[in-house]
């Protein structure tokens, strides 16, 4: 495995450039405001004196030349300090952190589904071509596309916490969020899911689960196209490569064709998209959890969006970018780890 | 040229338009988008006779008479047709003229980020070398955001607004035509028409424009379609984050953001105000739903290398 060491280090150090160029476009785009606007990141608590904006400035060299306020901002940056989030009233590094484990269980939770569903529903698309499956399957997919994810959001709501009373929104009921949040209740990792195991509460896991399961659908149906879409093509061209034909010639059955060598070589191609599916749940989160009232990371960076708060969105945007180029990064190796043909070329 | 010069001339035009149009006759889903598009290009041009415009300014939502602040949204009646949102906007003129909003949207962005991304990525896959090299490093860091969030900060910081939002979704969507644009004429230009072209000594720009463009630019006219919708879609979540277009502007995204404090309805009957984002939200679908149906038409029926097939 030396060609795959070697392309994991060269991979890894083509990062910098790129995270380097991330935070120079975050902090080209902070300056579009005024060092006045910048400054009301870094107050802390109420007391406004009438100097304190000037100090700021001056404190935070936001009055420097660009290549001294960006040095500034990058070791500020560097140690965790985001500015302070002027919705939340919190530093945005903390809200991003405290956002992560709601965000982490919805995300982990559609991610399986939409792939493994996307998959079945593709194959299925793929195998039935030009039949009523196939139409209905993409059909299907393309209308999932084109929902606005906030009106799938509320309908779900409505029909399901609404009329059918089933739960109300949020990450837990109010009975277990009172327990959850008292002294007694262990938060390990603040995933709510894992917290409810870890502390012997199942009931917690429980109604954790119960409070995931519309969203998780709501992001599943906005994504599962893309899977399904690439996974049929990929899919309609391996079954009329020579390896099919010859299997299918040599007395395979159809299911074993599919399954065994059609399937497996159609599934490369979707590896690929794990790095766009990634961004499309990272946005997704921010409308789903909004109204679901599910305060994650999304519900954080939509509400920063509403009041206008300029660190809170600056820090998510910065944040979403590092992840997402780490995310890439994931993908590129699996991918190179599936495919010898990528990291030896 | 005489007139049967012409015709001989235009004749392989015709015949392609020809076979175009029976691929398209063909397809159901195809004729379905396109139905959708046609019929929403009809509201558009006839938005003022569907719904007259009472104010100076039409693309603003009637909204005067005593009851104007009030807050809860009102069902359908016979005087305002869709229902009122929040503060009483009626729904039904701020949809029929977001008609015109949403086409605005959807061209303006679409095609001022096609032309940045096809004159920046044919320079670059043409020439290769440093143009190529900075080009590809800045879609990188482009890329290495999530479209909504990136258009998120950039709204935040020019301000709100419908203009700013085209701004924040022309500069997040040009690199990405940029790159497919760039592949392409990579593809095209080591073709032996190309070298011919040159070898009789065509001028660069008449190699790119008249010789590597025509064979480089099916994919990202499919992808023009398809972003049609995707943009649409987006610019509403802006909206919907009270990123878009002032209160009042007739914008479908703006519609369910103004009714934002009722979607979820009363204590017992959550469906109280469901026509306020119900019905602005199956006018995006719809719209969104006719662009990606005839996008994926498009992709079987205009790529020259597999049409015939």
């Amino acid at each position: 495995m030396g060609g795959m060491r070697t392309f994991i280090i060269r991979r890894l150090l083509l990062l910098i450039p790129t995270l380097i160029g991330v935070s120079l476009l975050i902090f080209a785009v902070s300056q579009a405001f005024t060092p006045e606007q910048r400054a009301a990141a870094y107050i802390r608590g109420e007391p406004k004196q009438p100097d304190v904006i000037p100090n700021i400035i001056k404190k935070y060299h936001l009055n420097d030349t660009f290549y001294m306020q960006y040095y500034y901002w990058m070791s500020r940056l560097l140690q965790g300090d985001l500015g302070i989030s002027t919705w939340a009233h919190i530093p945005v590094a903390t809200a991003i952190l405290q956002g992560i484990p709601a965000s982490f269980e919805l995300v982990m939770l559609s991610i399986p589904i939409t792939i493994i569903l996307g998959i079945y529903l593709g194959v299925l698309s793929a195998v039935h071509r030009d039949t009523i499956i196939d139409h209905a399957t993409r059909f299907l997919a393309i209308i999932g596309w084109s929902l606005p994810t906030f009106w799938l959001a509320l309908m779900l709501i409505s029909v399901f916490y609404g009329q059918l009373g089933w739960i109300g929104t949020g990450r837990l009921s109010a009975a277990a969020e009172t327990f959850a949040t008292s002294g007694s209740f262990i938060r390990y990792t603040g995933v709510y899911t894992f917290d409810g195991i870890l502390n012997g509460q199942l009931w917690i896991t429980i109604d954790a689960l119960k409070h995931l399961i519309l969203p998780a659908i709501t992001l599943t149906i906005i994504q599962i196209a893309l899977i399904i879409r690439v996974m049929r093509s990929s899919m309609l061209e391996a079954l009329s490569k020579g390896y099919t034909i010859l299997a299918r010639a040599k007395g395979l059955s159809i299911n074993e064709v599919v399954n065994k060598h059609a399937r497996r070589n159609a599934l490369i191609p979707v590896v690929t998209l794990s790095g766009l599916l990634a961004a499309g749940m990272l946005t997704g989160v921010v409308i789903t959890e909004t109204c679901f009232n599910y305060k994650g990371l999304g519900y954080f960076a939509a509400h920063a969006a509403m009041q206008l708060d300029i660190p809170g969105i600056l820090g998510f945007a910065m944040f979403t970018g590092i992840v997402f180029v780490i995310a890439n990064l994931v993908v590129d190796v699996l991918y190179a780890f599936v495919d010898p043909r990528i990291r030896l070329g | 040229m005489n007139i049967s010069e012409f015709k001989r001339r235009i004749k392989p035009t015709l015949n392609e338009i020809g076979f175009t149009l029976k691929r398209i006759k063909k397809s159901p889903l195809s004729i379905v988008g396109l139905a959708i598009i046609i019929f929403y290009a009809a509201v558009a041009l006839l938005a003022p006779v569907i719904a007259p415009p009472l104010g100076p300014d039409p693309y603003l939502m009637p909204h005067w008479g005593a009851g104007k602040w009030d807050p809860i949204p009102k069902p359908p009646s016979a005087e305002h047709l869709f229902g009122t949102t929040s503060y009483q906007y009626d729904i039904f003129y701020g949809c029929i003229w977001g008609t015109r909003t949403a086409f605005r949207i959807g061209f303006e962005v679409v095609v001022v980020a096609l032309i940045i991304g096809l004159m920046l990525g044919s320079v670059a896959g043409y020439y290769g070398g440093i143009i190529d090299e900075v080009l590809m490093r800045f879609t990188d860091i482009i890329y290495a955001f999530p479209g909504l969030v990136l258009a998120m900060a950039l709204v935040i910081a020019l301000g709100r607004g419908l203009d700013n939002v085209l701004l924040a979704l022309v500069l997040v969507g040009w690199p990405t035509y940029a790159r497919v644009i760039r592949g392409e004429v990579m593809k095209v230009k080591g073709e032996d028409y190309v070298e011919a072209a040159k070898a009789i000594g065509c001028s660069d720009l008449r190699v790119l424009v008249k010789h590597i463009i025509p064979n480089a630019i099916y994919p990202i006219i499919i992808m023009a379609s398809l972003d049609m919708g995707a943009i649409v879609l987006t610019a509403a979540a802006l909206s919907f984050l009270g990123l878009g277009s002032g209160a009042g502007y007739s914008d479908w995204g703006q519609l369910v953001a103004n009714s934002r404090d009722y979607i979820t309805g009363t204590y017992g009957n959550m469906f109280a105000y469901w026509h306020a984002f119900t019905i602005p939200s199956m006018f995006i679908f719809t719209f969104v739903l006719g662009w990606n149906l005839l996008g994926d038409a498009f992709r079987d029926i205009l790529d020259p290398t597999i049409r015939r097939k």
